[in-house]
């Protein structure tokens, strides 16, 4: 066996080893990588000695050659990683820069413009009508109990009515107890239960928020979109008050030219329950494609709370009555501003963003 | 639903138009989302024969038909490929209006003149079909002339398609659209034709029926129908079954679907030879049985499922030997079912408890006509007259059919209408209005509600194909908005309600705003990236991290909810950039979320089955995050922008404090923490984007330095975190003030605003301490810097002398001494 080839394996991997600790930068790994593992090395000049052997012989020189392939590789890789990790840390010492020291009346920027996003912005003139009406705004979490989004609004567990809503279930514990809210309505029962905890009915207030259903976006929904509800529970509350209250807010909001009227529909938290439509702003009434040639859109559903809502949060319904609506935040900003596709609102294209102000 | 005005005037005398009907459907809550006009468009359609086709010189597209249709030759350029010689196909002649508008005209082609069209089934509105014209000899024997809708016996009508909400399972029939419009318009309501049982034999001589679930199954009606056969059904009814876009199949299963259709009651024909000992019984199904339903998939029975609460309980028919033969309300099993060989029939029209139904149409993921009118609640009391009316239909086809006397009627438990007690205040309290005593009375008996009043109150019980209808001050609402409805939300006034309470904003609101006008005002344009994102994009930065799951995203792109807006941001800015817009600064206030096994704070709240368990849900977080993309941006403007936006919203000293640890996302050595000086709390971050982290985005993109600003909204409007600056005012001295230049060698272990803090603190005369020059050189000892600061002294009461200020320089002297930093 003096003949093989394979004879200096260990003293030639040793060797090999010892170059790759020598070696101090990653420019240095990158020109001495061939003498090491590559075509010019030993490894692969002792390859190519096999050719003289017998084939059993051949099987058992390159299953060790093979293993001793391995463990300069790995030496190679952990000394690449150890030298890349050095020079990052090198250049992110040489980089570094005390933030505290900025002298702040020297730091030059660019002149640029700035534009609100255009919920924002819509959010914010529809806060703004209410507020004027006497409203107060109120928020809550996006992430809600099954209690929250479904039960404690009149809506038990497998309710044919919340195929009304395509949930996003949020893997938490068991299945279906969780989820990414549907509507803010949520807020409204922290609300009349925050009010009763406290003592502090009446409630007038608006909802707006971020909201969730597994809807395919198409150029009218989004699968992540903005809402906004009111809720009113005083004494003497009517379903007079409730289209009073959608009228004046149409008006204030889409124009004096623009009108509601409510038609029945259906919530499970609402009786009478109510869809609002509006005047249609493309053709103000005369009847488009937009209307299907109706002269209305569709804009949101209300109603009379229910009393069995009242009851889940203690609300004593003799005394205390009241009414709630919501609407889409973004569908308001896509009748206003006529935008074609929905899914404009989530590209962040500055050429998009840069038309609201 | 889809309803044809001529069913419906079975039902009511309608003498409105279309368009009327159409607004009076939608104002009774019956929302009518589309109206097809059936024959519209075909009255000068006519049936013609080819005689003889013709190439065209020059064109290979088209050719020359001529056919007659009654009155001679007629000559018409043709495009279809699908004709012989001696076929029949409608023509529009010249001057026909086809579906849609489209006016037929005499037309030049290739220099031949084409007087009409010939038609495809599509172009008519008679099928999706137009591959070629529509061959009439394949479905009629077809004569010459002859006008198309008396060849195809069509009769012109209309069919509304109508969305009927979720608490109205009444109105799911055409009689119970019906119903709505005769009380609206005051008019009689007829009532179906329905057939006496003619047997000799007892039904229960021949079958017999129980149930073994009554809280499941309230009422199980099984009639016995002898010497049946199957064919097709009369005209009248097939059209009735299409025009309500169910396709027709035999005269039995036909017949079922009209009843269901009609009157809203599904019922369910079973092969009296293929149910053992001709039996039909109600129980709950055990763990382990199985069904093949008629789809022809095998499911698994009592299987609990994901729903909340969901135990898998499963109502089922099971034959005489025990062996399920049907899912209850929902689909029956394959081995029953009605063949052409089918002379007896078990007819089961039942009432199914809905919660039951629902649930287990979801678990099984089976929907069908039967279950969702069972799911919604249909009326206990209808089965035997479903029957009657079935029976009826079904003796057209079957003359010799013979309905057993005494169908059998096993009663379970089923909900016993309430009634209900209401005054005249009470409507009026609800609608703002009082509505006249008799046109309660009215309204409620024609919705066939029993209704009596006794001076200003009434008595209510509703119907029961009413189970909407609750009791207690719940039903009261329900009967009140069913006087609306039928009144009209039209006719309801409108009133303008006040409040004393003001409304307006709250503190939080309102910082919002502030902070996002400062952050347009400084040159951002505010984008709304993804809540949900990919697990790839949440490992950039938080590797091996809880997060929370989406069970059932859309994408799994879209599966898990951010933990931070950094990343979306970098997105949107490198797509921004690849359009050649990416010299900007973007920014987004939103909500990032932390697993609850991830924070020491998770959100607790109510949930589980009525609210009774307390849930630890994700913490949630309002964040501001700021990056500047432009030309020139760098940590330096990201920390200029805080310090104009901390200014804005008043912060009384926010120090930016360069940090040992850098936060993910960040530039690990180009990064500070904002720590609020009173509080030591953290209220973000400020410095550059990790270019690891641009890398992971898009590795294509040469990013160069992105400032980079990420602030944690809660700690702001947390007035114990974030010291907000007193709202005291002070008037400047009116003696004039010194200014002084002082440069320190300061170890860079101390900060500078920390230094400049101590220099305001060192002498009651100090004003103002702004740094203005930082230097480094090797002139300076190892480990030091200079920081150069102006100082302005005065005082309220004089002017300050030479001395005073020499003394106040030598005391800001000492306190920066103390500190380690000598006088450059």
């Amino acid at each position: 066996m003096s003949s093989s080839p394979l004879a200096n394996l260990v003293n030639q991997t040793a060797e090999l080893l010892a170059t790759i600790a020598r070696l101090e930068s990653i420019e240095q790994l990158r020109e001495a990588e061939p003498t090491i593992t590559g075509k010019r090395s030993i490894l692969s000049a002792l390859q190519k000695s096999f050719g003289a052997l017998a084939p059993e012989e051949r099987k058992d020189a390159g299953a060790q050659l093979q293993d001793a392939r391995r463990v300069v590789e790995a030496a190679l890789a952990s000394r690449r990683l150890e030298l890349s990790q050095r020079a990052r840390a090198q250049v992110l010492l040489d980089d570094g820069l005390d933030l505290g020291d900025v002298v702040v009346s020297d730091v030059r920027w660019p002149a640029s413009i700035g534009h609100p996003s255009l919920v924002a912005l819509t959010q914010r003139e529809l806060e703004d009508v209410f507020v004027t009406m006497g409203f107060t705004v109120s928020e809550s979490p996006e992430v809600e109990s099954d209690w929250y989004n479904f039960e404690a609004l009149n809506i038990p567990p497998a309710h044919p009515a919340r195929g009304l809503w395509d949930t996003f279930y949020v893997d938490l514990g068991e299945p279906e107890t969780v989820v990414l809210r549907t509507h803010t309505s949520p807020t409204q029962i922290h609300l009349m239960e925050e009010a009763v905890a406290n003592n502090s009915l009446p409630i007038h207030s608006v909802m707006p928020g971020r909201c969730f259903r597994r809807d395919t976006p198409d150029s009218r929904h989004l699968a992540t979109f903005h809402q906004i509800e009111g809720l009113v529970v005083d004494r003497g509350i009517s379903y007079a008050d409730l289209a009073g209250v959608i009228e004046t807010f149409t008006r204030a909001y889409f124009g004096p030219d623009i009108e509601s009227r409510l038609r029945p529909g259906y919530f499970p938290f609402t009786e009478p329950s109510a869809e609002f439509e509006v005047t249609c702003t493309i053709c103000r009434g005369g009847g488009c494609r937009t209307c299907s040639q109706t002269g209305w859109i569709e804009l949101g559903g209300c109603g009379v709370l229910d009393p069995a809502v009242l009851a889940a949060v203690g609300i004593d319904g003799e005394e205390w009555s009241g009414f709630a609506f919501g609407f889409g935040i973004d569908r308001c900003a896509q009748m206003r501003h006529e935008i074609a596709d929905m899914r404009a609102l989530i590209e962040n294209d500055t050429r998009f963003l840069g038309q609201f102000s | 639903m889809k309803i044809s005005l001529s069913w419906l005037r079975e039902f009511v005398d309608v003498t409105e138009s279309t368009e009327e009907l159409r607004s009076i459907l939608d104002d009774l809550g019956l929302v009518v989302e589309g109206i097809d006009l059936i024959g519209e468009g075909l009255e000068d359609v006519v049936v013609a024969r080819i005689d003889e086709i013709r190439a065209i010189d020059g064109a290979d597209r088209v050719r020359l038909v001529v056919v007659d249709a009654g009155h001679g030759p007629l000559e018409i350029v043709c495009g279809a490929m699908n004709i012989d010689l001696g076929d029949h196909v409608p023509l529009a002649p010249v001057g026909a209006v086809l579906p849609g508008g489209f006016e037929i005209a005499r037309r030049e082609m290739r220099g031949v003149t084409s007087n009409g069209m010939l038609c495809s089934a599509r172009e008519l509105g008679l099928g999706d079909d137009h591959r070629g014209l529509m061959l009439l000899d394949d479905v009629i024997e077809p004569v010459v002339g002859v006008r198309l809708l008396e060849a195809l016996s069509i009769t012109p009508d209309v069919v509304f398609d109508i969305t009927v909400e979720g608490n109205r399972p009444d109105a799911w029939s055409v009689e119970g659209v019906a119903r709505d419009l005769a009380t609206r318009l005051g008019r009689a309501l007829a009532s179906p034709s329905l057939a006496e049982p003619n047997g000799e034999e007892s039904s229960a001589s021949f079958a017999s029926a129980g149930i073994d679930a009554p809280d499941l199954c309230g009422r199980l009606t099984v009639s016995v129908l002898r010497h049946v056969r199957v064919g097709p059904s009369p005209s009248w009814v097939v059209e009735r079954v299409q025009s309500a876009g169910m396709r027709a199949i035999s005269n039995v299963v036909d017949a079922s679907n009209l009843v269901m259709l009609e009157l809203g009651q599904p019922t369910h024909p079973y092969d009296a030879a293929h149910v053992a000992n001709r039996t039909i019984q109600v129980r709950r199904a055990r763990p382990g049985e199985t069904l093949e339903t008629l789809d022809g998939v095998e499911r698994d029975l009592a299987k609990a499922g994901r729903g909340l609460g969901d135990t898998g309980e499963d109502c089922v028919i099971v034959d005489g030997d025990d062996v399920v033969i049907g899912l209850a309300g929902i689909m029956g099993g394959a081995t029953s079912e009605i063949s052409d060989a089918t002379t007896d029939v078990l007819l089961e029209a039942a009432y199914f408890d809905p919660m039951s139904i629902a649930r287990s149409s979801k678990r099984h993921g089976l929907r069908s006509e039967a279950s969702n009118r069972f799911e919604r609640g249909v009326d206990p009391q209808l089965g035997l007259r479903a029957a009657a009316r079935f029976v009826h239909i079904l003796r057209e086809s079957c003359p010799e059919l013979e309905w057993l006397r005494d169908p059998l009627d096993i009663a379970g438990s089923t909900p016993t209408p309430p009634t209900i007690e209401l005054s005249e205040r009470d409507i009026e309290r609800v609608l703002g209005v009082m509505i006249p005593n008799d046109d309660v009375i009215t309204i409620l008996r024609g919705l066939r509600f029993q209704a009596t009043s006794s001076g200003d109150r009434f008595s209510v019980t509703p119907p029961t194909a009413r189970p909407d209808v609750r009791s207690g001050s719940a039903g009261i609402a329900d009967v009140i908005e069913e006087i609306a409805r039928l009144y009209g939300y039209r006719r309801l006034p409108r009133h303008v309600p006040t409040w004393p309470e003001p409304g307006g904003l709250s503190d939080r609101q309102k910082l919002r705003r502030r902070v996002r006008d400062v952050v347009v005002d400084l040159g951002a344009a505010e984008c709304w990236t993804p809540t949900l994102g990919s697990d790839a994009d949440f490992d950039l930065l938080h590797p091996g991290v809880a997060r929370v799951r989406i069970t059932n995203p859309l994408a799994s792109d879209e599966a898990v909810l951010r933990a931070t807006m950094i990343t979306a941001l970098v997105r949107a800015w490198v797509r921004n950039l690849e359009r050649g817009t990416g010299d900007v600064v973007l920014a987004e206030i939103g909500t990032v979320f932390t697993h609850p096994d991830a924070t020491p704070t998770p959100r607790m709240t109510k949930g589980g089955v009525s609210g009774s368990v307390t849930l630890s849900l994700p913490q949630e977080n309002e964040r501001l995050t700021v990056l500047l993309g432009r030309e020139d941006d760098d940590a330096t403007s990201a920390v200029a922008f805080w310090a104009t936006l901390a200014e804005r919203i008043g912060l009384a000293d926010v120090v930016v404090r360069s940090s040992e640890t850098a936060t993910t996302g960040f530039h690990p050595t180009r990064c500070a923490q904002l720590v609020d000086r009173a509080s030591g709390a953290v209220l973000g971050w400020v410095g550059e984007v990790d270019t690891v982290l641009v890398d992971g985005v898009n590795t294509s993109v040469s990013s160069g330095r992105l400032g980079l600003l990420d602030v944690d909204f809660d700690a702001l409007c947390d007035k114990v975190r974030a010291t907000r600056r007193s709202e005291f005012a002070k008037v400047p001295s009116r003696f004039p003030s010194a200014v002084i230049d002082l440069a320190f060698v300061t170890p860079t272990s101390v900060h500078a605003q920390d230094l400049a803090f101590e220099l305001r603190g060192a002498s009651e005369f100090v004003e103002e301490v702004e740094l203005f020059d930082v230097y480094q050189g090797s002139n300076l000892p190892a480990g030091t810097r200079s920081l150069a600061y102006s100082v302005r002294f005065s005082s309220d009461d004089s002017t300050l002398s030479e001395k005073d200020v020499t003394h106040a320089r030598r005391q800001l002297i000492a306190r920066a001494e103390l500190l380690g930093a000598t006088l450059r």
